[in-house]
This record gives structure tokens, C-alpha cells and sequence, in this order.
């Protein structure tokens, strides 16, 4: 297989997150609106200089993202539509930096955005996909937890992982979440509260889920002089990768695209996995997160519950892990869950994090997963970033 | 292992009937292959005709070889549970009134992974046979039962919600007169039912059988003639909300074409009994069967029609009969979509010629009485909706799937 070319010179600037509200009666267009005049004022464009936009949403239908142009009044020459749930900040940061390194775009928003009204999360469940329609939702109708549920108990009864194991990822990132102020769980979370909660679908509890809730995320992707030019602050893109539909035969899910591509991930960046100053993963569900510490390289196969258990995943901790808490504390605003990582990443990197700093933060890594359509997670990707000095 | 179940208690009448809610029903036109199969019972998933994999979730296209040649054929059904959950909170309103409710992740022997409800005496990490039933909504669905069976497994919630099992249900048996009601009779009050009604038209006159009829256990004769709409409305009345499974028996079978008929006192009389037979049972029986299809143990759960085989395609030995039982296979269609907004069930038992005087000239094979009864329960059971009894029946079928043309000469000639 061709190796891919270096993703030198691009960086990405203006993290903006709208402040999440549980329910919304605004529209997506509003929240995604919102989210790029945010990028605008912080980077110092105006509209007519975005010549590039992707948009990711759930809710913004019947609209795509070319009715959007019209709808916020810019004219891109250059237009993604990314609907790929968690995995849609890094597959539309890749192909943004693309765009830009080929001189296709010279300023491309990045933005995902959706509203959660009081019945749109049940709607959008029976019709998420064909396979959902026809061989999910029918079977009890628990959505996402109970797709979820099957992939962490076939985990645990493999690698021996414990709801104690997954506690302790989702006590840290509340930890995280109660200095972030955007987050929408403001009460801290004890081991025994989250061992204590009621049962969702065995063995998923309710801490173990995301809440759906409104809002927006979005980043401006450019080039390394331009921004400098700008004099905003940038981080560069070291490497990124995406992968869909991996290891179709698994007969069920225990691992992600990203095995397949990890090397290619440290070596394009020149760094390996120890490098690494803090990572955020899809944290949809707590087993996903471990998935992904194996998958991305910092551990073995199996080894993932050991590696929770000997780590303190706090922001101050020995493996900084969702530093501004992740889904699970802040909330998952629908499509922007998939970019809420990758915009905290970029403010770590740059010195600007709203919450809890990584001390010394220079390398980040943040990975997306996405669109369980059937009985697994089929969008993986992940990104290495940096700061200026790193 | 399964509870066994507990004979309901007579129902409190100020409480407030459950009102019947479906799961979501909503399929792709391709998946309908799957619900074609579970109508009958048969475990058949998609298989490539180029690279013979088996598919699931329903494609149009292999996912191997990306052929569109994906015909459904039947699939060995084995497989081992990988992993289980137990659903405590849902967001749809059907499930959310039958919570808990367990599904799992099946891998067939065969090679897909299967997302299924589970048998409550399946375990994770076992062996389990797959079904494919239909749901509440008339959809198909996924079941993963034990490898062998269990005591009481028919007993199941989460089976119960799939089948019409006659065990402490309430039937109907619209007439009695005939052999077939009568083994029909038999049939139910030995699968458990709670009681038989068996309607008779004319009561007081004594028919074949009458004796050994009224014999039966929890069998209760009653007054009704299908030919009569103020008859059928009086039963109705009485009966219909203590009716949780009807089967019409109504027989009318005499030889023929149109031709040969020579007038329309016969033709008449046969759509009597038959057609508007049917139609006087529907709107009388029907309303409310429909408003108790999720009323406990004993709800509504079938609407059961016999048809000869030849209402599939007409037999002009008997033409004129024929069309007779083609017009009810008709109204049956409409039933069957009118009737499950309750999630009733109408279930038609296709049969050929009888062992019975109507029938006294055609060579065998034919079906005895008590065969076509107890196939008819054992289809109640296991919640089929067409079933095909004897070996003229499935003969018929068989040839009307490769060519009805050609079946129309033959049966012509």
C-alpha cells in the first residue's frame, strides 16, 4: 500500500464550543450559526474570506451543507458534508487540511452543530440507518445502550475488564468536567455512585451513558503561515488517519479501524505513542475508551483494563484522558460530540485551555469513532497534534 | 427454566384494556424476504448465488463479491450466544410497557453475526437454534431459542409475544357441523385452550357427532349461523369479548365450474356462507378482537380462515367453489392489514381436497380432518400466518412458485 504524504504546514486555530443546554428549541442552523460567526470574530475573517466549509449534523435535515451556504450567506469554493458522528472532527480536519495544503481552500470552517428537541433523540433512533430500521430497533428498542451493552460485555467476558475499570475512566473525566465550564454534569461522581446506578441495559449503567443534548463545536483550518500572518494561535497537524468498516468478519466488535493504520499514524508524525502528553478518545461508552488505549498503541490487546488500573487519567494525572471530561460529563450535542475532543485538544496545545491544563501539553492525540449503523462502530480516525514549540 | 403459566383470573371489568401498541414495523423492501419466511415458519437468510455467503443484515449487494444475485434460501439455523443483554429502559412505548427484555449477539454456524431476542432458557456462551418469527407488527424478527427444548418453553413472555398459542385462550370455532370444526374442537380444548365455543346454527337439530362433541372438555356449544348477520351479531354480542382466537370452519364444497352451475341459487348460497360468512364474522368479531390484541395472557391473538388450496388457483373440477375461496383469500389480505394495528394475527391454513362425502370422488392423497386441525393448531403455536396441510396443498404450492401459467393448464386439463 502507497504511503500517504506528510500533512506538513497545516495547522488548525479558533476552537470555538457554544455552551451545551440539555434540551433546545433553536434549530441546528442556529447552534451551527452560532458556532461559525464564533470562528469568524476569533480569528479576525470575515464571511466573504471562507472560502471552505464542512458541516457535520444529525439534525440539520432536510438540509445538507450546501443549503447552509445559503442559509448563513457564504460563498465556499470548497464544501463537505461529514456525517460520520464521532468520527467527523478528524475525518473533517483531514480532509480540510487537504483542501488547504492543495490550494483548493485557504480558510476552512469546520463545524458540527445539532440540537437535541424534547422527541428528536427517539426519532432519529428507528431511522438512524437501514440496518437499524431492519435489525436493530425492533429488538427492544434500546438504542445505542444496548448495541453497546453487547460490544462491553463480550469485552469484559474476554479481557476481564470490571465496572470497577470502567468507573474509574468515567469518575477521572468528572473530575475533568467540574473545572471545564461548559460541562453539563456540574456534581462531582463518586466510584460507588457510578457502581450504585441504576442498571440501563446489563452491563451498561446510566453513568456509562452520554446525555444528548444542543450545541456546537467548530475550528478553522488554514495554513501555518496564514495563521501566524492572522496572528492566531495554531496547532499543527503531525498526522492523522481514518478508517471504515474494519475487520467486517469480527463476529463482534473488540476492536477499531485504527489497528490498521496506527503505525502509519507515529510514524508520519515521527513520534511513537510515549510522546504522546494526553489523549482524547471517543468516549461514547467507557469500553470504547479503553478500546482505543489498546488499538492506539498504548498497550497490548487485553491489556487495556490493567492499563486503566495503573494510570491516573485525571488532566494532572500519569495518562491525561479527556481533559475537559468528554461526552460522558460535558454532554453529546449530537455530531458535535465528534469534534468536542479535537477542539479541546487544539486548546491544550495552544495554552488556551477554559478548564483543566495539562501541565506542559505539547503532543495530543485525539481519536473519533462512529456510526454503530448495526452491531458495531464502522468510523474510526485519529489525529496527532502540536503546538507551536513542540 | 420457563415458569410455567398461570391460568388468568376472570378479568376485573372497571379495569382498563390495555390498548395494543406494535413495534416498529417499518422495513426495507428487501427484508421482507425475511418476513416471507417467518410467515411460514422457514429459517431463511439472504445467500449469494455467485459466492454462496450468507448475508445479514438484509443487502443488495454481496458484501464478498458485490453480486446483486441474493436470493433468500433456507440457512442452517444454528449458532452460539456470544453475548447478552438484559434492555431495562426503552425509548419506544412497546417495549418500554414489557421491560426487561433480553436480546443478544448470535454467530451462526453458517457465518453471520445476528442481533435476536432471546429464550429465556438460553444462557450466554450457549448453543441456540435461531427463528424467525413475526412480531406484533406482521414484521419478521430474529428469536434465539435453546438448542433443545425446555419444559414450558411455549411459555416464554417473550416467545408468548410472537405465537397464538391456543393455552389459556378462548376459541371460537364458528361451525360445528362439519368434521373439521369438530376435530378442530378436539384439537384446541387438548392444546389447553380455556374454553371452546363451537357455534351451531340451529342447535336444536341434532347433527353426526353432536354426542361425542358435547362431550369434550371445556367445550360450550353455541348459537350461530353464518348465513344469518342478526344470528352472528347476537353471538358477537354475547361472545366476542371472551373470544381471543377465531377460526372460521364454514365449509360449503360442491363440484363444478361457472357453466356447469346453470343459475345462481348454488353460487349464492356458497358466497353465504363463505364470503359474507366471513365478512358478517369480520365486522361483528373484528373491532373487538383488534381492541384486545394486548389484553394479558389470554388477549386477542387470531383470526384463523381455512381455505382450500384452491383458492391459490382455480380447479375447474370445482371452478365455481374455487372462486369462492379465492374471493375469502382476498377479504383475508384486507383482514390481515385491518387486524394488526391490534396485533392480531390472521392466519390462513391452505388444504386440499378432504377426507370427507363433499370430496367422495377425487383420488387420494387427501387430508383427514384431524390432521388439517391439528396442523392448524400447531401453526396457532408457533404464530405462522400461512400454512400449507397435505401433500396436494403443498404440491399446488410448490408448482404456483414456478409457474402459475403452467399450473393453470394443468389444473385445466
Amino acid at each position: 500500500m502507497s504511503t500517504r504524504q506528510p500533512y506538513d504546514g497545516i495547522v488548525i486555530a479558533a476552537p470555538v464550543t457554544i455552551p451545551y443546554r440539555r434540551y433546545s428549541t433553536n434549530t441546528a442552523h442556529w447552534w451551527v450559526g452560532r458556532a461559525v460567526r464564533e470562528v469568524l470574530q476569533r480569528a479576525g475573517l470575515k464571511s466573504a474570506d471562507i472560502d471552505g466549509l464542512s458541516l457535520s449534523s444529525f439534525t440539520v435535515g432536510p438540509d445538507t451543507a450546501v443549503g447552509l451556504t445559503q442559509h448563513l450567506g457564504l460563498s465556499p469554493r470548497w464544501l463537505d458534508h461529514v456525517p460520520l458522528g464521532g468520527a467527523s472532527g478528524v475525518v473533517a480536519l483531514r480532509r480540510a487540511a487537504r483542501a488547504v495544503q492543495c490550494g483548493d481552500a485557504e480558510f476552512v470552517v469546520c463545524v458540527a452543530g445539532d440540537t437535541n428537541q424534547v422527541d428528536s433523540f427517539r426519532r432519529m433512533l428507528s431511522t438512524f440507518s437501514r440496518f437499524a430500521q431492519d435489525a436493530v430497533y425492533p429488538y427492544g428498542s434500546g438504542g445505542p445502550n444496548s448495541g453497546f451493552a453487547l460490544i462491553t460485555r463480550n469485552y469484559m467476558k474476554h479481557y476481564g475488564a470490571t465496572r470497577e475499570d470502567f468507573g474509574k475512566i468515567c469518575v477521572a473525566q468528572r473530575d475533568n468536567a467540574l473545572k471545564f465550564p461548559y460541562a453539563l454534569m456540574k456534581k462531582p461522581l463518586t466510584l460507588d455512585e457510578y457502581l450504585g446506578a441504576r442498571a440501563i441495559s446489563d452491563p451498561i449503567h446510566l453513568f456509562d451513558c452520554v446525555m444528548p443534548c444542543a450545541g456546537a463545536e467548530a475550528f478553522l483550518v488554514c495554513r501555518e503561515d496564514v495563521a501566524k500572518g492572522q496572528g492566531m494561535p495554531a496547532a499543527r497537524l503531525l498526522a492523522t488517519i481514518e478508517r471504515h468498516n474494519a475487520f467486517p468478519d469480527d463476529p463482534i466488535q473488540y476492536r477499531g479501524g485504527w489497528v490498521m493504520d496506527v503505525p502509519e499514524l507515529y510514524a508520519m508524525a515521527g513520534v511513537t505513542a510515549d510522546d504522546v502528553d494526553f489523549v482524547q478518545t471517543y468516549d461514547d461508552y467507557p469500553v470504547i475508551c479503553m478500546m482505543q488505549m489498546e488499538d492506539l498503541g498504548f498497550c497490548a490487546k487485553g491489556e487495556g483494563p490493567d492499563f486503566v488500573r495503573s494510570h491516573t487519567l485525571t488532566a494532572d494525572g500519569s495518562f491525561p484522558h479527556n481533559v475537559s471530561g468528554g461526552q460522558l460529563s460535558v454532554g453529546q450535542a449530537g455530531a458535535a460530540g465528534g469534534f468536542l475532543g479535537l477542539v479541546e485538544a487544539v486548546r491544550q496545545v495552544t495554552g488556551e485551555s477554559l478548564g483543566a491544563a495539562v501541565p506542559d501539553a505539547k503532543i495530543g492525540l485525539v481519536s473519533g469513532f462512529g456510526m454503530i449503523t448495526y452491531d458495531r462502530g464502522l468510523a474510526s480516525g485519529a489525529a496527532l497534534l502540536a503546538g507551536g514549540n513542540a | 427454566m420457563t415458569e410455567p403459566l398461570v391460568r388468568p383470573k376472570r378479568k376485573n371489568p372497571l379495569k382498563k384494556t390495555r390498548v395494543p401498541l406494535l413495534p416498529q414495523g417499518v422495513r426495507s423492501r428487501t427484508a421482507l424476504g425475511l418476513t416471507e419466511a417467518a410467515a411460514e415458519g422457514r429459517f431463511r437468510l439472504q445467500v449469494c448465488a455467485d459466492c454462496a455467503a450468507v448475508i445479514y443484515p438484509p443487502r443488495d449487494a454481496c458484501p464478498r463479491c458485490l453480486s446483486a444475485r441474493l436470493p433468500f434460501r433456507d440457512v442452517d439455523n444454528r449458532g452460539t450466544l456470544l453475548a447478552e443483554t438484559t434492555i431495562r429502559t426503552s425509548t419506544d412505548v412497546y417495549f418500554r410497557e414489557r421491560m426487561p427484555w433480553r436480546i443478544g449477539t448470535v454467530q451462526l454456524d453458517a457465518g453471520p453475526s445476528i442481533v435476536a431476542h432471546l429464550h429465556g432458557d438460553l444462557r450466554e456462551g450457549e448453543r441456540t437454534r435461531l427463528a424467525l418469527k413475526l412480531d406484533k407488527s406482521g414484521q419478521a424478527i430474529a428469536m434465539a431459542l435453546p438448542a433443545e427444548d425446555t419444559p414450558n418453553m411455549a411459555d416464554d413472555p417473550q416467545w408468548r409475544e410472537l405465537t397464538c398459542d391456543p393455552k389459556f385462550r378462548r376459541v371460537l370455532i364458528t361451525d360445528g357441523r362439519t368434521a373439521v370444526g369438530q376435530a378442530l374442537a378436539e384439537a384446541c380444548s387438548k392444546a389447553g385452550a380455556s374454553v371452546v365455543f363451537v357455534g351451531i346454527a340451529d342447535p336444536w337439530k341434532p347433527f353426526p357427532g353432536e354426542e361425542k362433541l358435547r362431550k369434550l372438555e371445556r367445550v360450550e356449544i353455541v348459537a350461530l349461523d353464518l348465513t344469518d348477520t342478526i344470528s352472528v351479531n347476537e353471538c358477537a354480542g354475547e361472545y366476542a369479548p371472551r373470544v381471543d382466537i377465531l377460526i372460521n370452519t364454514a365449509e360449503y364444497v360442491r363440484t363444478g365450474g361457472i357453466i356447469e352451475r346453470k343459475g345462481l341459487t348454488v353460487a349464492r348460497e356458497e358466497l353465504e356462507v363463505r364470503y359474507f360468512g366471513l365478512t358478517r364474522l369480520a365486522q361483528s368479531f373484528g373491532p373487538v378482537l383488534r381492541a384486545r390484541g394486548a389484553d394479558g395472557v389470554n388477549s386477542a391473538a387470531a383470526f384463523v380462515n381455512l381455505l382450500s388450496v384452491y383458492a391459490l388457483a382455480n380447479w375447474p373440477a370445482y371452478g365455481a367453489f374455487s372462486a369462492t375461496e379465492a374471493a375469502c383469500l382476498s377479504a383475508a389480505q384486507s383482514l390481515r392489514a385491518e387486524l394488526r394495528p391490534g396485533g392480531v394475527k390472521v392466519l390462513n391454513v391452505f388444504f386440499g381436497p378432504l377426507e370427507t362425502e363433499w370430496y367422495q370422488a377425487v383420488p387420494p392423497p387427501k387430508v383427514a380432518p384431524s390432521a388439517l386441525a391439528n396442523a392448524t393448531v400447531r401453526a396457532l403455536q408457533q404464530g405462522l400466518e400461512d400454512v400449507f396441510v397435505g401433500d396436494i396443498a403443498e404440491d399446488i404450492r410448490a408448482r404456483l412458485a414456478v409457474s402459475p401459467k403452467a399450473l393453470e393448464r394443468e389444473l385445466g386439463s
